[in-house]
């Protein structure tokens, strides 16, 4: 099963590293990752995918990440209620006779094309992963040239659903 | 505009301003030193090198004891000796590169048993770090997986903040190694103490919880009054936490039995009616039924390690499982946990003991386990022909009254040790337990001969994992610490060739060494006194002799090649499926 985690870290070099290396210790396999500064200085966040095959699994994970002396905090919010957003850049293959055709694929993604060349355009995409696999499926045929994605990053919403499922460790 | 008056006026000036502010400048490698000195650090365990050259004038110049030793793994491993027996941080220094890795063995096993280390190595400058310089590894790197916690000092101004920081995870929490990266610049670079200023240390991302929950307690006092067939395991965490009267009286008040992981032997006394023996693969045949039996299972401070588990589907199926841990990633790792209490052992115990509970009833169940014992006890066939391993230590232990520290590598003289010398007093057990490191035993004893220069120290190690730090024969030689070196000396790898003989049709590949130095020589090649046992009778005189010295000895003792240790549970099985239980 798939599971969102986002770490708070001390911003420290080294510190990815740590985090990854303990994942790939302890055999996680990483989906995606992404890292930035937050609003505190001094403090970055990761968001990570991982695939997991159970719940001590994941809350193993969480210790484990928790024990690092750089981490701060650590959430599993995979069953709360989230904002979660991804971006991609997609360079397909479009030479002017069909980019209407593709303007009106891309429209209800609210995609942009952000480069334009002879035969070829650059959309950008942003939104959940399920979305970006959706844009990128229908845009497959036309022939995908390069495409880069960033990873999906979360947090939780301002309103939680009453009952959302908690890990053991943090009962 | 600067005149010759002027300068002249400027030159008589200056001697008195420079005595209003004598200013202070150390390099790095001083403010290292007297870090180490404000840490109360009485020994240091090291190796010189071009990258902690600076490190060892300072040292020169302001001077702690340092221990030479004639490898960087063995500097480590008397570290860990150290730090086991005096629950004090190991300190190691050593240089860049090579050096370094040298560690990489000894962080790790420090890394597995939970032992504090503070490991200082020397890195290449940092204009060329990066460069593949000479001697330059990457340190920081390669030991993250295997520290507690690592740092580089990439700042002068961090490095008196680094060095407390070290110390405090170090010595803190779930104990660890942890290592402290310093670039040679910054060892010889001035250090502006005016500039400094003092801070507490504070790691928000390091709060171990210490203090136990107390609906946590409530549970397991009701689930301890409640049970029938209650056990505890004590593991090296009741050492760490320096518990053993709390876990005497909470087993002695409750009648509880009790039983021992490998690291946590010398938590109770070896002989305490209620003691089971050791746990696990190799463990009694009482206390592996003990935990298949039990139906409330208190672990007090073990991580539930397979080689103590066996079959983790197998592992006490009737059993309630109470786990008490300072560190929370270890619980319901591996088993699952119905009363998980995060704390220090000690404060956990005191906890429990503080709750008016009604004893459980166990006088049957105790009955039950005495008669097992009986029925199943350690045993083996003596040979007229050879002198038995088992035999050896029951006469190291006679002679040494069960009063020594003992050390040991890994494999079959540790289990017999583990088996057969039992330990009237804690911390006196220094054994490679996790990482099971072949060469560990001997400079551990070093360390631990360092660490209570009173006390008698025996190196129960085996004759080829000796041979991995032999080399530490010199700081007998150099320093006359009176450790006595006792080889089991069978001849080759003997746990590898019991495997070998039992799970691959006695195909001895690689495991017999026939071919060996003559031990005796090489004691007397160091100005050691060596001795050499062949029979029963010469082990009783021998050890009478050579354990009782004030001198540092070698003892070559001669045992049967192919005794195997027993009873054992073979992999993959359950506790109850052991093998060899009776020689019968």
């Amino acid at each position: 099963m798939k599971r969102v985690i986002t770490v708070t870290v001390i911003n420290q070099s080294g510190v990815l590293n740590r985090v990854t290396g303990l994942l790939m210790k302890r055999q996680f396999n990483i989906e995606s990752i992404t890292v930035g500064h937050t609003e505190q200085v001094g403090m970055s966040k990761m968001t990570f995918i991982v695939n997991v095959e159970d719940e001590r699994k994941i809350e193993q994970l969480v210790k484990q990440l928790q024990k690092q002396i750089d981490v701060i905090k650590v959430d599993d919010i995979t069953d709360k209620s989230i904002v979660m957003r991804e971006l991609a850049l997609v360079k397909v293959i479009s030479p002017p006779h069909i980019r209407s055709e593709m303007n009106s694929i891309i429209e209800p993604f609210r995609a942009t094309a952000i480069d334009i060349g002879k035969n070829v355009v650059t959309y950008q995409v942003t939104g959940n992963p399920e979305k970006i696999e959706a844009f990128i499926d229908l845009i497959k045929p036309y022939g995908i040239k390069e495409l880069t994605r960033t990873g999906a990053t979360a947090f939780v919403r301002e309103t939680q659903k009453v009952h959302s499922p908690q890990l053991s460790i943090l009962k | 505009m600067n005149t010759g008056g002027q300068a002249m006026q400027e030159l008589t000036e200056m001697p008195a301003e420079t005595e209003v502010q004598p200013k202070q400048l150390n390099d790095g490698s001083a403010v290292l030193i007297q870090a180490l000195k404000d840490q109360g650090v009485e020994v240091i365990f090291g190796y010189p090198g071009g990258a902690v050259l600076p490190i060892y004038d300072a040292l020169y110049k302001n001077p702690i004891s340092h221990i030479l030793a004639r490898h960087e793994q063995g500097a480590i491993h008397a570290a860990e000796g150290y730090a086991r027996v005096s629950g004090k941080p190991g300190v190691v220094i050593a240089t860049s590169g090579p050096g370094a890795t040298n560690l990489v063995t000894g962080i790790t096993d420090a890394m597995m048993d939970s032992l504090p280390l503070v490991v200082f190595t020397g890195q290449v400058g940092q204009e060329v770090i990066g460069t593949d310089a000479f001697q330059e590894a990457d340190i920081i790197g390669i030991t993250q997986p295997i520290t507690k916690h690592n740092y580089q000092v990439n700042d002068i101004k961090e490095l008196p903040r680094i060095i407390k920081e070290a110390f405090h995870i170090a010595s803190t929490g779930r104990r660890g190694p942890v290592l402290v990266d310093i670039p040679k610049n910054i060892a010889v670079e001035l250090f502006d103490e005016e500039e400094h200023v003092d801070e507490e240390v504070n790691l928000p991302g390091y709060q171990p919880t210490t203090r136990p929950n107390f609906l946590q307690i409530q549970k397991a006092v009701q689930a301890i009054s409640s049970a029938k067939k209650p056990l505890i395991l004590a593991g090296a965490g009741i050492l760490h936490a320096g518990a053993m009267e709390e876990l005497k009286e909470l087993v002695e008040r409750h009648r509880i039995p009790i039983t021992n992981t490998l690291l946590g032997l010398g938590s109770i006394h070896g002989e305490h009616e209620l003691f089971l023996g050791m746990a696990g693969m190799h463990g009694t045949y009482t206390a592996n039924m003990a935990i298949t039996e039990c139906d409330l299972l208190v672990n007090i401070g073990a991580r539930f390690d397979d080689r103590l588990t066996g079959n983790l589907n197998l592992f006490a199926p009737n059993a309630k499982v109470v786990h008490i841990d300072i560190d929370p990633a270890e619980i319901g790792k591996n088993v699952p946990t119905e009363i998980p209490i995060v704390a220090d052992a000690k404060e956990a115990l005191k906890e429990l003991l503080k709750q008016e509970i009604a004893s459980p009833v166990t006088a049957d169940w105790i009955a039950h386990l005495k008669e097992a014992h009986k029925e199943y006890p350690l045993w083996y066939v003596e040979d007229k022909e050879h002198l038995l391993p088992q035999q050896a230590i029951q006469i190291i232990h006679r002679v040494t009254g069960g009063d020594a520290i003992v050390t040991t590598d890994v494999g079959q003289h540790q289990m017999w040790a583990a088996q057969y010398y039992s330990l009237n007093n804690p911390d006196h057990w220094v054994t490679s337990g996790g990482l099971g490191t072949m060469g560990f035993g001997f400079p551990a004893a070093i360390g631990a001969q360092l660490a209570k220069p009173k006390e008698r120290v025996v190196a129960i190690v085996g004759d080829a994992g000796f041979q991995m730090t032999a080399q530490e024969l010199s700081l007998l030689q150099e320093l006359r610490i009176p450790v006595k070196v006792v080889i089991l000396n069978n001849e080759g790898l003997g746990m590898v060739r019991q495997w070998q003989e039992t799970f691959y049709e006695e195909r001895y590949s690689q495991s017999l060494i026939p071919v060996q130095p003559d031990f005796v020589k090489l004691a007397e090649a160091y100005d050691l006194k060596g001795y050499r046992i062949n029979t029963l009778e010469e082990a009783e005189s021998v050890f009478q002799e050579a354990l009782l010295s004030d001198e540092p000895v070698l003892i070559d003792c001669r045992v049967k090649q192919l005794e195997n240790v027993y009873p054992m549970v073979v992999p993959g099985t359950g506790l109850h499926e052991m093998i060899g239980v009776s020689g019968k």
